[in-house]
């Protein structure tokens, strides 16, 4: 257990942190910005509070059949 | 025979949701009268009567909590419920365990409050409720978290949009927080006091911790969530970036965890830690301002909606007021500029810039759009949300230029040495300086306060209004049916 000494030092532990965290934030951008396709992907995800009202309108559209054949 | 008003009645659970609104207004009025009431002591301290019931130190308590986690509190609920059912097209999970957040939450404030008058407190910011309120904090939580989740993965719609991971880092993050910064041993059983198990530097860098995140998560990164759905849906167009809203996540909910150190510069805090929390103060601007630009380009080719849309313009004034606290935060993270501000009336105005210009904003803006919704009608009047916003406005800012003005008084004076090396000016010289300025931001406050009183005024006439909408709509359908 000896090893686990290594991290209890501050000046191991930060470049290993930095290192850890600048690759985690690059990986996350080429993530969202790497791929045309991927970002295209993406981008659609932002009409899915528009969605529901599609679905509003359809049940209100049911309603209305139900109300009419009333 | 009963007639289903919106069509999303039977599908969603909306009872929980109209319950959270309403009470979400209930509690900024209580809370703002309170805190108008404790900055009125301020300036007119015959206010406090003598009585260690009316003191500052035990109103002050009542009223952060029933704006943070009573209003903002309930907002949150009332929004996180709505949003997660609508953009996951699937209803709540259990109907009675939400309705068990709603009353244990209720319980929560009105014990917090109730024992704050009495006397009793941890004396920790943001969580002065003793162990058993937070126990009971602890159990709600963890039902509103179950309840969240499972809503989540029995959802309809295959990705989770945008607006519910931040609502769901919220929670998580304040579980979290609230478990870690409320480590506490009773002194009995059958006693509400309790004393920490942390102590002197340990004990300040929990507290802050706890601090700074509570107003990272539950107040920004849980209001985030509240703009990502309600900006787009009022504005009428989907959010700007969605790639920039992932990227904004993120780097928030990361660099957020490690600032709070900050709140205790000058301290007996190691140096490094305090540099760093200012280090990543600064960085946190990026982001915050990513997610401002993100959510104020969203009205990009309609804005003449500012013009002519009155809950818009809460909405848009709420991100600049983001934008402009989340550049001042990270200014006064600097240790040069802290040594100055700390202590002083400039970061009370600077929590108000955040709490009142943005957290209050965008759920107004958020609960105005949501209202008529829920209640399938028109809001009240429109004059009344108009005069709201712009008193709302005005009392923003007689409140920040009060505190700005007032707190950098403070600390000049505070900091004067006369030729001899001596402090130049005494504590009360440097209280008597600051009475104009507390009676302004009482002023400031009443603005607010009024607006908040409108509001809840506008909303239970327009609750009403929807039900004699339901009687006229039943008693037509009933005529109908009985000439068939």
């Amino acid at each position: 257990m000896e090893w686990l000494m290594w991290f209890s030092k501050p000046e191991n532990t930060k470049p290993v942190a930095l290192i850890i965290f600048f690759v985690t934030f690059v990986s996350i951008l080429l993530y969202v910005y790497g791929s045309k396709n991927r970002s295209k992907r993406l981008e659609t995800y932002r009409n899915i509070p528009f969605l529901d009202e599609q679905q509003d309108e359809k049940s209100l559209g049911d309603q209305k059949d139900t109300k009419d054949k009333q | 025979m009963a007639v289903t008003t919106y069509s999303g009645a039977e599908q969603y659970n909306f009872d929980i949701v109209k319950k959270f609104a309403v009470m979400s207004l209930v509690w900024a009025v209580i809370g703002m009268f309170v805190g108008v009431y404790i900055a009125s002591e301020l300036a007119w301290p015959f206010l406090n009567f003598d009585s260690p019931y009316f003191s500052f130190g035990r109103f002050r308590p009542v009223h952060t909590t029933s704006v943070i986690f009573g209003f903002g509190g309930s907002a949150l609920f009332a929004t996180s419920y709505y949003v997660v059912q609508r953009t996951c097209q699937t209803r709540l999970i259990s109907d009675g365990m939400a309705s068990f957040t709603f009353w244990g939450w209720m319980a929560i404030i009105v014990l917090a409050d109730i024992s704050y008058v009495l006397g009793y407190t941890q004396s920790r910011e943001y969580a002065e409720m003793e162990w058993p309120i937070d126990i009971l904090i602890e159990v709600v939580w963890v039902t509103y978290l179950i309840l969240f989740v499972g809503t989540i993965m029995r959802r309809k719609q295959p990705h989770i949009y945008v607006a519910n991971w931040f609502y769901l880092a919220f929670i998580l993050a304040t579980a979290l927080l609230h478990t870690f910064n409320n480590l506490a041993m009773p002194v009995d059983l059958f006693s509400m006091k309790s004393y920490s198990l942390f102590a002197g530097t340990q004990d300040a860098m929990t507290q802050w911790w706890y601090g700074h995140n509570a107003v990272g998560f539950f107040l920004t990164a849980a209001f985030l969530g509240m703009m990502y759905y309600f900006v787009p849906k009022q504005a009428g167009r989907p959010i700007y970036s969605y790639r920039l809203s992932i990227v904004h996540f993120w780097a928030l909910g990361f660099m957020y965890m490690w600032v709070g150190a900050h709140h205790l510069h000058w301290t007996a805090l190691p140096d490094w830690t305090s540099s760093l929390a200012a280090a990543f103060s600064i960085l946190l601007l990026m982001p915050s301002w990513g997610g401002m630009i993100n959510g104020i380009m969203t009205l990009s080719g309609a804005w003449d909606k500012l013009r002519t849309d009155p809950i818009m313009r809460f909405m848009i004034v709420a991100l600049s007021f983001y934008g402009m606290s989340t550049f001042e935060g990270p200014m006064m993270s600097l240790k040069e500029v802290n040594a100055l501000s700390h202590y002083t009336d400039w970061t009370v105005g600077h929590v108000h810039s955040g709490a009142l210009g943005w957290v209050a904003m965008i759920s107004f803006g958020s609960l105005y759009h949501m209202i008529p919704k829920l209640w399938d009608t028109k809001m009240y009047s429109q004059k009344l949300i108009e005069w709201h916003f712009w008193l709302a406005t005005i009392g923003i800012v007689l409140y920040i230029v009060a505190m700005w003005i007032s707190g950098i008084t403070q600390g000049l004076m505070w900091r004067s040495f006369d030729e001899f090396g001596n402090l130049q000016y005494s504590f009360a010289e440097s209280v008597a300086a600051m009475m104009p300025f507390y009676a302004m931001r009482a002023i400031g406050g009443m603005f607010f306060f009024t607006g908040a009183v409108l509001m809840l005024f506008n909303s239970l006439m327009t609750i009403r209004q929807s039900k004699l909408e339901n009687a006229v709509l039943e008693a037509k359908l009933a005529a109908k049916l009985a000439r068939a």
